[in-house]
């Protein structure tokens, strides 16, 4: 199949984080991903888009392998970070999804407390030494994801009571706790409504000044929005992958062309 | 048989009824159609012929006898009451007279009028009943035979009265349900109420169970509480029934017993059946799951008897060559507390893991994976996420599993030995509610001594402990699964 | 709970490959807390091979006895001293006139074989011979009147002690106080072995025989037992099962919602929860007290049986029906069928599979409950006689299979509890068929909307 050339337009040269190359993921007897090879550029924001069903989720979910919770999945081909290859044996899925966080789809809140939440992940990397150090870290992170103000004042109530949108903004504050270098987001506004949407939007873009930010969404407004690099995903191929801007404006492929505008999809 | 005659009566009434209908509208079909199908019709007339004719027998069966028993006693008075006897013992004499008499009479030792006619004064009764194989504890008094006969009459007048009455019922079922039998008649709409009312019927049999274990538990209970105060009972520390009178029937060392041994059987089976749920539903693959799950399930299909056996014949010996006068010297015989509460961990063992399965599988994916999202090891999501967010619901599990514990009886009864003390020594051996519920009503205590009622003394103990504890778990499984739907 | 200290080591950027000390704790507390899990699986399989090694090798010795073929010399000086082989004289003779025989022919035979005994007298064989033979030979005699003068070999029953020492569960040790036998007999034993004339065989009495007095292990079998417990399934089926699907029925299908239906529902979930000996009670004080029917009988079991097992079925016919998915029903009731023909015509067949299946597997819980059958009077009855017809078969007392392995198991004696796990054996052939029918059954109709 045809695969989208890497373009090097970039205005600022940046380093590559994550680099895939020729990936091939099964479920089963499915061919869900075919060949997919693609450079992900660090402290920028690529948004991954498609039909539903294209493989854009499953391949997200490759990168920081929670492929590997699932039974049946098979990844095959080259997926480096930094230039480590993470599918090499000695790799420790764990170790690998402390540097590449992830939010999911649905808010999926802890039945915790707020402060528990942020704290989960900084406590099992052992990353503060005191409660002091660990209130710092969760107040930091809180205050990245855009939620303490709201939230400051009862960081003892469940994280499960809060709106929609807090509890995603939540969900990020506690995935960018653990100082990830990469982070995926799975759909992560398609459960909210159009004001959280605008938040989170808004905290996606700020995020891209520290980490490298890979998003899934089925909004092609708000992969124009927020991405500056956007890989269009269908029937389980990458068919172009480039500027934002060129992807919507100027589509080299025609079956890119016929998604964004409207026929098919 | 009068009774299986009358029920053959009622039924072939019922086929008449069903086929008549049938042809009653199949030959009106020149009129239109008929509303409904022809069996409709026909089962419109059964349904009339059976239903009350049938009603009316049961109900007649379970009443004629309080009614008979209670002209008898009238008419026998109090005088014919032996010093040291009740009424109640006299008529079960009066009651066994005259099952005897029916016996010689239908094994043609007696024509019906001499049964009727016997005196005392001029016959052995007794004797003769005992050819019959009717055996008597004592002679037949005057006034034991005259009542007897008296039961005899009155009961076979009632049989009368009582085929005529069902018989003349199932007829006018008949005839009404043939007069409606016309073309415009709705026939399926009435006979799907009557069937729609059966089918509510056969539901309120479980609220009619129900009632009828509260009934008999406290009927019995409250009798218990008049011979035996209610004081004791539940203040003494002793347990030593004894039949011929001055008892001592608290309650405290069986609930002791009871206890002790269900912690200890729940000390065995939370662990290990938390754990084994744990590795199935997040560790094991498909094809472990395929074989342990049914296998560890063999464990809870296996009857209780043969745990209590399990218990009584390998696992006390065990012990007791560890722990017994050969070993360390704390266990006097095979029959202990451990014993059972060992036994009866490994029977709750696949209670606790199928419960705990369930309760772990609620727990939505997408909690999972926030947490390998962040670089949690499975361990860490598992006892930091999953088992928290399912404690509501592993704690309802464990609470269940202890009301069966409580419950129990075989193994109890087979494992834990007889003697009702408090003691802290789990070698000890203890007795629980549940082995005392059997012992006392299958001993040889008459029924109406308190020895034979504290059973339902205790067994109303037993039911409002397991039902609190059901009702407060189900309570809490319910609500936690509500959280995540 | 929380193994997530704050003693961590200084927070760092550790590369993917090379494990810091604290990865390799947590990696290391990954594999404990695994293997805790597979230590609970394996101590779960662990207590089934044991409870399952501890019932067959206990329990399979119950299915062979020990025999011995001895000729008797059917003596008509005793047996008929008017002559004329008249049934109703014969039967005159009690078994008190047979044992002489069966000793006497059991003695000359071990003469005959040239065994070396220390015993003078024919009596002194009475330690070998189970006390049932006499009647074994009296009924011979007395259905074959013509026989009698003539020497006849018939196969009795060793006694117990003789059947326990060729088992293993008697040596000469542990007769040594023993009044009924002594070490002479087991030589004697020893030596009839060889000959041929005593030995083992598969004992068909025990799975279909009676049972016998306390003090004849070697004679009691569990047919008896075994009818009493069919008796109690078909009052259980044919109750049981149209009560459940009918409940069932009005429940999911037709039950408005109102307190009367939570109500229902309450009650069920509850009774599926009650203490089964809370049911023999309510069979004790309903059934037997109040409504006067036999105790032992079947009947009565039956009943408490159906009583308990009904939230079983119920709980599984209802998960069977709602299983049926609604687009069904609506196509019913789009075609006009009423609400009623909708449920027995399509969502009642299409369910049958799942209600099967439940009710086999009520009806295997039911066949192993034993503490009711104890307070509605089925234990202590010594199923001796056969019932003589359906009706009986219902109402005239009897015992059940688990309540017939708990009276052997009450009896103290170790060639009863060899019985008790023999029995074992054969309930859990029976749970082991019915719930291998319930899984052809639901893998055969297994169907996925």
């Amino acid at each position: 199949m045809y695969d989208a050339p890497l373009r090097k337009t970039d205005v600022e040269a940046q380093t590559t984080k994550i680099a895939a190359r020729d990936v091939q993921v099964y479920y089963g007897d499915t061919h869900a991903i075919k060949d997919v090879s693609v450079d992900l550029l660090d402290k920028t924001v690529t948004s991954f888009i498609g039909p539903s069903g294209c493989g854009k989720s499953t391949f997200l979910r490759c990168l920081n392998r929670m492929n590997d919770t699932i039974d049946i999945c098979r990844v095959e081909g080259l997926i480096s970070l930094d230039g480590q290859d993470i599918y090499e044996k000695r790799v420790d899925p764990v170790q690998l999804r402390a540097k590449v966080g992830m939010v999911f789809q649905k808010p999926n809140p802890f039945p915790k407390s707020i402060y528990d939440n942020v704290a989960y992940g900084p406590k099992i990397h052992g990353m503060a030494r005191n409660k002091a150090e660990l209130d710092e870290i969760v107040e930091k992170a809180l205050r990245r994801g855009a939620i303490w103000d709201e939230v400051k004042d009862r960081l003892d109530a469940p994280g499960t009571g809060l709106s929609g949108g807090q509890q995603q903004r939540l969900c990020i504050a506690r995935a960018v706790a653990t100082e990830p270098e990469v982070l995926l987001m799975d759909e992560p506004c398609s459960a909210l409504d159009p004001i959280a949407t605008a938040q989170v939007e808004e905290l996606i873009d700020e995020l891209r000044e520290q980490y490298s930010v890979v998003i899934v969404t089925h909004s092609m407004q708000q992969a124009a929005r927020v991405s500056q690099k956007t890989a269009f995903f269908h029937l389980g191929n990458l068919v172009e992958y480039g500027e934002t801007s060129q992807i919507f404006t100027n589509p080299t492929d025609p079956r890119t062309e016929s998604y964004i505008t409207g026929r098919i999809g | 048989m009068p009774v299986t005659w009358l029920v053959f009566i009622v039924l072939a009434l019922a086929l008449a009824g069903f086929v008549a209908g049938r042809v009653r509208i199949d030959s009106a079909a020149g009129a239109g159609r008929p509303h409904s199908l022809p069996n409709y019709y026909g089962w419109n007339i059964a349904i009339k012929v059976m239903v009350p004719a049938f009603l009316v027998l049961i109900c007649w069966l379970i009443v004629q006898p309080f009614v008979v028993n209670g002209a008898v006693t009238a008419r026998l008075g109090d005088n014919a009451v032996p010093d040291g006897s009740t009424i109640g013992l006299v008529m079960s004499d009066v009651r066994r007279v005259a099952e005897g008499l029916d016996a010689a009479v239908s094994q043609g030792l007696m024509g019906a009028d001499q049964a009727s006619d016997l005196r005392t004064e001029f016959t052995n009764v007794r004797d003769r009943l005992a050819e019959a194989g009717v055996a008597l504890g004592s002679n037949v008094t005057p006034q034991v035979l005259g009542a007897a006969q008296t039961w005899r009459a009155l009961n076979a007048n009632g049989m009368l009265l009582m085929s005529v009455a069902v018989t003349a019922l199932a007829l006018a079922g008949l005839v009404w349900g043939y007069v409606q039998t016309t073309p415009d008649f709705r026939a399926r709409n009435t006979v799907e109420n009557a069937l729609r009312i059966m089918l509510l019927a056969a539901a309120s049999l479980a609220i009619l169970t129900t009632i009828g274990i509260v009934f008999s538990l406290i009927g019995n209970t409250i009798k218990f509480f008049s011979l035996y105060p209610a004081s004791e009972f539940f203040g003494s520390f002793t347990w030593s029934p004894s039949f011929g009178g001055g008892s001592e029937l608290g309650i405290w060392p069986l609930l002791w017993g009871t206890l002790y041994i269900s912690v200890i059987a729940l000390t065995v089976a939370v662990p290990i059946g938390l754990f084994a749920a744990v590795y199935l539903s997040e560790y094991a693959g498909p094809r472990m799951r395929a074989w342990a799950k049914p296998m560890l399930e063999v464990l809870a299909g296996i009857p209780t008897i043969v745990y209590g056996l399990f218990a009584l014949l390998t696992v006390g010996p065990l012990l007791l060559s560890v722990f017994g006068r050969d070993g360390l010297g704390w266990m006097q015989a095979g029959t202990a507390v451990m014993t059972a509460g060992l036994v009866m961990g490994i029977m709750l063992i696949p209670f606790v893991s199928s419960l705990s399965d369930d309760i772990i599988n609620a727990v939505p994916q997408s909690l999972r994976d926030g947490s390998y999202g962040l670089g949690a090891t499975k361990s860490e999501t598992i006892k930091q996420v999953i088992l928290p967010a399912a404690l509501p619901g592993i704690v309802g599990a464990i609470l269940l599993a202890a009301s069966r514990a409580i419950g129990e009886t075989m193994i109890v009864v087979l494992g834990a030995g007889a003697a009702a003390r408090l003691s802290l020594n789990p070698f000890d051996a203890m007795t629980t509610v549940t082995a005392k519920i059997v012992s006392q009503l299958t001993g040889d205590a008459d029924f109406a001594s308190p020895e034979a009622l504290v059973a339902f003394a205790l067994g109303m103990t037993l039911f409002v402990m397991t039902l609190g504890l059901n009702v407060f778990a189900l309570y809490i499984v319910r609500k936690y699964r509500e959280q995540y739907e | 709970m929380t193994d997530a200290t704050f003693s961590g080591d200084a927070p760092k950027a550790s590369g993917l490959l090379e494990a810091d000390a604290r990865t390799r704790r947590r990696n290391a507390s990954e594999r404990r807390f695994r293997m805790y899990g597979l230590a609970a699986i394996g101590a779960g399989m662990f207590f089934l091979v044991v409870l399952l090694t501890a019932i067959v090798s206990n329990g399979i010795g119950a299915f062979q006895q020990t025999f011995i073929e001895v000729p008797v010399y059917l003596d008509p000086a005793k047996l008929d001293k008017n002559g004329g082989r008249d049934p109703a004289q014969l039967a005159k003779v009690s078994t008190f006139g047979y044992t002489p025989l069966i000793q006497t022919g059991l003695y000359q035979q071990v003469r005959d074989a040239g065994i070396e005994t220390g015993y003078e007298d024919a009596r002194d064989m009475k330690a070998l011979i189970s006390a049932s033979a006499a009647a074994q030979v009296r009924d011979f005699a007395i259905a074959n009147p013509d026989r009698i003068g003539d020497t006849v070999t018939f196969r009795i029953l060793a006694s117990s002690r003789v059947d326990g020492y060729l088992k293993g569960r008697v040596s000469r040790d542990s007769i040594a106080q023993d009044k009924n036998i002594d070490a002479g007999h087991l030589e004697l034993v020893d030596a009839l072995r060889e000959d041929g004339a005593l030995r083992k065989r598969f004992n068909w009495d025990f799975i279909l025989g009676a049972d016998a007095s306390e003090s004849r292990a070697e004679q009691a079998g569990l047919g008896v037992s075994m009818l009493g417990s069919l008796f109690m399934m078909l009052v259980v089926l044919f109750l049981a099962l149209p009560i459940g699907v009918a409940t069932s029925i009005y429940l999911e299908e037709f039950a408005p919602t109102n307190w009367m239906t939570d109500f229902i529902e309450v009650n069920i979930s509850n009774l599926a929860a009650v203490p089964s000996i809370v049911f023999g009670i309510l069979g004790l004080a309903v059934f037997i007290q109040f409504i006067h029917l036999p105790q032992s009988a079947p009947i009565v079991g039956g009943l408490t049986l159906t009583l308990m097992t009904l939230p079983t079925i119920v709980i599984s016919t209802r998960a069977a029906l709602k299983a049926v998915p609604p687009s069904i029903r609506d196509a019913a009731l789009g075609v006009g069928a009423s609400k009623m023909q909708s449920v027995f015509h399509h969502v009642l067949p299409l369910a049958m599979p799942g209600i099967l299946t439940g009710t086999i597997i009520g009806l295997a819980q039911a066949l192993g409950e034993t503490a009711p059958l104890l307070l509605i009077g089925m234990v202590g009855y010594i199923a001796t006689n056969y019932p003589d017809g359906v009706i009986s078969g219902f109402l005239s007392p009897n015992s059940a299979m688990p309540a017939q392995i708990y009276e052997w198991a009450k009896r103290a004696d170790p060639a009863y509890y060899e019985r008790a796990w023999g029995g074992i054996i054969v309930l859990l052939v029976f749970l082991l068929i019915m719930n291998v029918i319930a899984v052809i059954l639901r893998r055969k109709f297994e169907r996925r909307w």
